[in-house]
């Protein structure tokens, strides 16, 4: 950078400075003060150096790092020593021996990891993956089939609230025919993936003909619709009272108090992960998924290209579906306490950030993307009350960092690589 | 495929580790928790017992503590959320807390108590209404400094009859546990009292507009309006109902008795009815606690900033006479020992609930709530 | 009967309140396809500066009406400079990325917005005071409809008139519909989009401001959390009407007040909402691209 151009880059910073200190003047040094029923506006002074000073410094930063960003595509690869570890890993991985032992490594950490860090970490554990669940799944429906989904907490709350029914219906006669309750929880994880598959199906009847924005309002709709029954049939459901008590999983007849109990919620839900990932990869590979990407590139293409597109709609709704109703069988158990207030607009944008901010359409994205998106405020709590400030201004950084996700999508796609004597294939898979 | 997963789950496996090396363990002072909403749409019912608590530590720790040992707060958000709220108890717990004064909404309380009930944690909740957190029995480690719902509800409902004299009633709320579980109640008595209950709706909280229900209202013939739930909506529904001309009396709950509500509402204030715990503002206790506050933040207190003040001096009274931290000593002082709070001398019965104040029911007159004998 | 007209005009005010945010709204989808999650943050902003600086002003001892005029320029200044930094903050570096992405930067400024609000100001709510004046002729009827309902309907009646006027009619209008069509396109033949979207933006967010300032005098109370709910609400609206069509966005409003009034009066406020998701559903069944939306030819 020469020396005329850091003078320019100051000299806009210093305007861009300017700009925010009058833009946040109102917010951050005038406040209106209540003080015995007189509405007053009091000067805050000393707020106005600080303004000036991290605006400056902070616009500084980003143009430099926006600059940064635009030149990183172009940029011929560096071989920095961080570069050089990551390729080293890389090529480590790529041997099948080393692969094998990172991922035995890998599991055993997620093994011992109840053990080492204690049940708070445990059960923000359990939460995340949860979170990575529900990411998946939703994954499918955005990832694979291309339709934004906003009411996706409809299913997780129609999971939650079947194994919550399942208890509160079924549990007395359980305990008077005297079997373990703690049986429920295995009962209600099949039961609640069917009945949230048959209410994916239904979702997708009215929705068959919609695409993009639309598709994503009336999801919304479903969504609150769902949440407003659960809220107002407080005979059947509780009501905003919610289902409390709900027991956690029995281990073998055992009730297991609450830092154990966490410890096998955790593995159960980490058997779910795995069980999800498997089956999220076949449907990536298999026929219905092939269908799902090209519904998700073009529609009219795929159509006249005979993928029945109704049909791939429904099935698409139907997959989702069913794992946001695992997850909900195991948010039940674990907090053992259920209400609609679990089960907002929110949760569900919370769970497409997951996906989106992961990588779009990648498995490992909507793993790391829910990791991070749940865990992150966990470790920002040390930062008190500026906790989702910050929270909300790492998602902005990252989704302009890394706008297709942290870890996006690896497309297969094929390269001509043209006739050399080591190489004779024409088309290589990459 | 299956390295680059490699990548996210140990970052965040690290990242796991990296927090728990830096939690350093100090064992002189004395922690107690903070919980509630500190962020989110109801962070306004749970910040100010965060300032309370702050409040209270610091005039203990001035004074030197608890037998020589500081308090320590440890103030963790759950937002009101009961999924979040399990995550906040175990964090509590893992951070070896003595008691928690918290949580704010009655469905996180549970959730959390699920945690707090077998780490064997006083819980001591100055805002948490729902009858069944006491009655049920299933939660021994659970307090509070505020009355709950059903003696809430009997004293409503029990004014209108014999002072306010109405024949049939509107009953909204909000929809939420604590606004309609008050609802669902002062109904369930009203009806016993030989009362009718004209309309029983909820209404969306937030929403701008409440005139349709207000013409609903007026077409059901009421004589009067019972509103459960908290103050932003009730001063909407006053006022809507007011500019339209009518001046039915509206009677409502603690979530309204709230000096705010006046505040906001203004000239549309005067003349509404709220139960509220009993008239404590010329404790000298309380004017402190409201004069403290304004010095250090500078503003007036928010809702349940007596309840938290009062249920943090409890704790901190309860661990000085018990003489030491443990679980059982700590809840039989709670329940032996009388404290000096700004609801004035308070202790707790066998079930949990505050005994020494109670509640009465109070109207807004001149920019006021004025306690009604 | 009498009833009814009161439901019906009560409907009407509610849907003359979704208006003023939806009008919004629509025109930021229309032009860059971005559902923008922030705009009732910009709503929630535009209300709280008239409250500052009118407070302000008001303790000087101005006298009302100038007050009233100041306060709102100052909420519609400010709204249309946040609207425009964000756009270039969080949404231009991902003008030409996955649009997912500029979704989820929408969300994470929603985030921030209220958070900052609720950081730098109170999390209490606050009362709004309304220098709106009392309209003599509307109190034999006030019944039906109050003034600061009857100043919201009026107003958002001239505000879609205004906008239907610039956007068919002027110049600049004409660079809108020529970039909602095609980015690339209306950029060969010369016109400047950076300068378009902004713009957009500045109009969006200046008539956030206006509806913060009159929604929040007709409820009387403010606080950092009144748009997310607020936001929601018109975009459904916006949605129901056909996503960027500016009296779309009016008529889905009025559709969505009325049906919500109507509900609630005769059926029950418990489901308010439900009445409206409904509608939406049915509607979006026969319409798949709102009641005025117009529709999208796919090219092949």
């Amino acid at each position: 950078m020469t020396r005329k151009h850091l003078i320019s880059e100051l000299r806009a910073s210093l305007f861009q400075a300017a700009w925010f200190v009058v833009l946040l003047f109102p917010f951050l040094v005038m406040k209106v003060n209540v003080s015995s029923g007189k509405a007053s506006v009091i000067f805050r002074w000393s707020a106005l150096p600080v303004v000036a000073v991290s605006a400056f410094v902070l616009s500084f930063a980003w143009r430099a790092a926006l600059r940064w960003n635009e030149r990183r595509g172009d940029k011929v690869k560096v071989r920095t020593p961080l570069s050089k570890v990551g390729e080293l890993v890389r090529s480590a991985l790529a041997r099948k021996p080393i692969r094998r032992t990172a991922i035995l490594a890998l599991l055993a950490v997620v093994a011992v990891y109840p053990f080492a860090l204690g049940m708070y970490h445990t059960n923000i554990m359990i939460t995340a993956l949860i979170y990575v669940i529900l990411a998946l799944g939703l994954n499918i429906v955005v990832g694979l089939g291309g339709l934004l989904n906003l009411g996706y907490a409809a299913f997780f709350a129609v999971g939650a609230y079947t194994y919550g029914l399942l208890w509160k219906y079924a549990g007395p006669s359980f305990v008077a025919a005297g079997i373990d309750t703690g049986w429920l929880f295995w009962i209600a994880l099949p039961t609640a993936g069917v009945i949230t598959t048959i209410f994916g199906i239904l979702l997708s009847l009215p929705v068959l003909r919609l695409r993009g924005d639309y598709l994503a309002i009336i999801t919304l709709a479903f969504g609150e619709i769902v949440r407003m029954v659960l809220q107002n049939s407080s005979s059947v459901t509780g009501g905003a009272t919610g289902i409390s008590l709900i027991p956690r999983p029995w281990f073998f007849g055992i009730r297991l108090p609450p830092r154990q109990a966490a410890t096998y919620i955790y593995y159960i839900v980490v058997v779910l992960v795995i069980l999800t990932v498997f089956v999220v990869r076949r449907i990536e590979d298999s026929r219905v998924g092939r269908a799902l990407e090209a519904m998700r590139e073009d529609e009219i293409a795929c159509e006249s290209m005979g993928v029945d597109l109704a049909r791939n709609k429904l099935v698409t709704f139907a997959l989702g579906a069913f794992w946001a109703g695992i997850a909900g069988v195991v948010l039940a158990a674990q907090t053992t306490y259920i209400n609609p207030d679990s089960f907002t607009l929110w949760e569900s944008i919370m769970v497409l950030m997951a996906v989106v901010i992961g990588g779009t359409g990648s498995i490992p994205g909507a793993i790391g993307g829910a990791l991070l998106l749940k865990l992150l405020p966990e470790y920002f709590r040390p930062l008190a009350q500026y906790r989702m400030l910050i929270y909300g201004i790492a998602m902005i950084v990252i989704i302009i960092f890394k706008p297709d996700g942290l870890f996006p999508r690896n497309r297969k796609h094929y390269t001509f690589v043209g006739k050399t004597p080591s190489d004779p294939a024409p088309g290589v898979e990459k | 495929m299956k390295r680059s997963m490699l990548v996210p789950a140990v970052l965040a496996l690290s990242a796991a580790l990296i927090a728990v090396g830096c939690q350093k363990k100090t064992v002189e002072t004395i922690k107690i928790g903070v919980a509630g909403a500190h962020s989110g749409d109801l962070a306004s019912y749970g910040l100010p017992s965060v300032n309370a608590a702050k409040l209270v530590a610091e005039a203990v720790n001035a004074k030197g503590g608890i037998g020589g040992r500081m308090v320590e707060l440890l103030i963790e958000d759950d937002q009101c959320k009961p999924e979040l709220a399990t995550n906040t108890a175990a964090k509590l717990v893992s951070g070896n807390v003595v008691a928690v004064i918290g949580h704010i909404c009655s469905g996180a309380t549970k959730a959390a108590l699920g945690i707090y009930k077998d780490s064997k944690i006083v819980t001591i909740s100055p805002s948490a209404t729902t009858p069944s957190l006491t009655q049920s029995g299933e939660y021994p480690n659970f307090l509070r400094t505020i009355a709950p719902d059903d003696a809430q509800a009997k004293l409503a409902t029990m004014f209108i009859k014999d002072k306010l004299g109405l024949k049939t009633l509107a009953v909204l709320h909000d929809k939420g546990d604590y606004g309609k579980g008050f609802a669902e109640l002062v109904k369930q008595y009203a009806e016993a009292e030989g009362m009718t209950v004209v309309l029983f709706e909820g209404v969306n909280p937030g929403a701008p507009d409440y005139s349709a229900v207000v013409n609903k209202i007026g077409n059901s013939g009421a004589q009067g309006v019972v509103w459960g739930g908290y103050h932003p909506e009730a001063s909407k529904l006053v006022q809507q109902m007011k500019d339209k001309g009518m001046d039915l009396p509206f009677v409502s709950d603690d979530g309204v008795k709230d000096q705010t509500f006046i505040e906001v509402a203004g000239k549309y204030a005067d003349g509404v009815y709220a139960t509220g715990p009993m008239d404590t503002s010329s404790n000298p206790l309380a004017i402190k606690a409201v004069a403290d506050h304004k010095a250090k933040f500078g503003d007036e207190p928010g809702a349940f900033f007596l309840n938290a003040y009062a249920a943090t001096l409890a704790v901190v009274n309860a661990i000085e006479k018990a003489g030491s931290t443990d679980y059982e000593a700590v809840s039989k002082a709670l329940r032996s020992e009388y404290v000096e709070t700004p609801l004035g001398k308070i202790s707790f019965d066998e079930r949990g609930d505050v005994i020494g104040f109670g509640f009465s029911v109070f109207q807004v007159q001149g920019g006021k709530y004025v306690e009604l004998k | 009967m009498d009833y009814f007209i009161k439901l019906l005009l009560s409907g009407t005010a509610k849907g003359s309140i979704y208006a003023l945010i939806a009008l919004g709204y629509t025109m930021v989808y229309g032009i860059v396809q971005l559902i923008n999650f922030a705009h009732g943050e910009v709503y929630m902003i535009g209300g709280f500066t008239a409250l500052i600086i009118g407070g302000f002003l008001f303790v000087l001892g101005l006298p009302v009406p100038l007050v009233l005029l100041l306060s709102i320029v100052a909420s519609v200044v400010f709204s249309a400079a946040f609207g425009f930094t964000i756009e270039r903050l969080a949404y231009k570096p991902l003008r030409n990325k996955p649009r997912l992405s500029a979704l989820i930067s929408a969300i994470g400024i929603s985030m921030v917005l209220q958070n900052f609000i609720l950081l730098a100001q109170t999390e209490k709510y606050l009362s709004f005071p309304s220098y709106l004046p009392e309209l003599a002729f509307l109190q034999p009827v006030r019944e039906y409809i109050n003034s600061t309902q009857f100043i919201i309907l009026v107003t958002t009646a001239v505000i879609m008139v205004i906008l239907t006027v610039i956007i068919k009619f002027t110049r600049i209008g004409k660079a809108m519909r020529a970039t909602a069509q095609d980015k690339q396109m209306a950029q060969l033949v010369g016109v400047d989009i950076n300068r378009v979207i902004s713009l957009t933006f500045i109009m969006g967010s200046s008539l956030a401001a206006i509806g913060g300032v009159l929604i929040c005098s007709y409820m009387g109370q403010i606080n950092y959390y009144i748009g997310f709910v607020a936001g929601i609400k018109a975009f459904v609206a916006a949605v129901l009407g056909g996503i960027g069509s500016i009296p779309g966005a009016v008529l889905g409003s009025f559709i969505l007040g009325w049906t919500e009034s109507l509900g609630t009066g005769y059926i029950s406020s418990d489901y308010e909402d439900a009445y409206a998701f409904v509608i939406l559903i049915l509607i979006l069944s026969v319409k798949p691209d709102g009641i005025l939306g117009k529709n999208q030819k796919q090219k092949v």
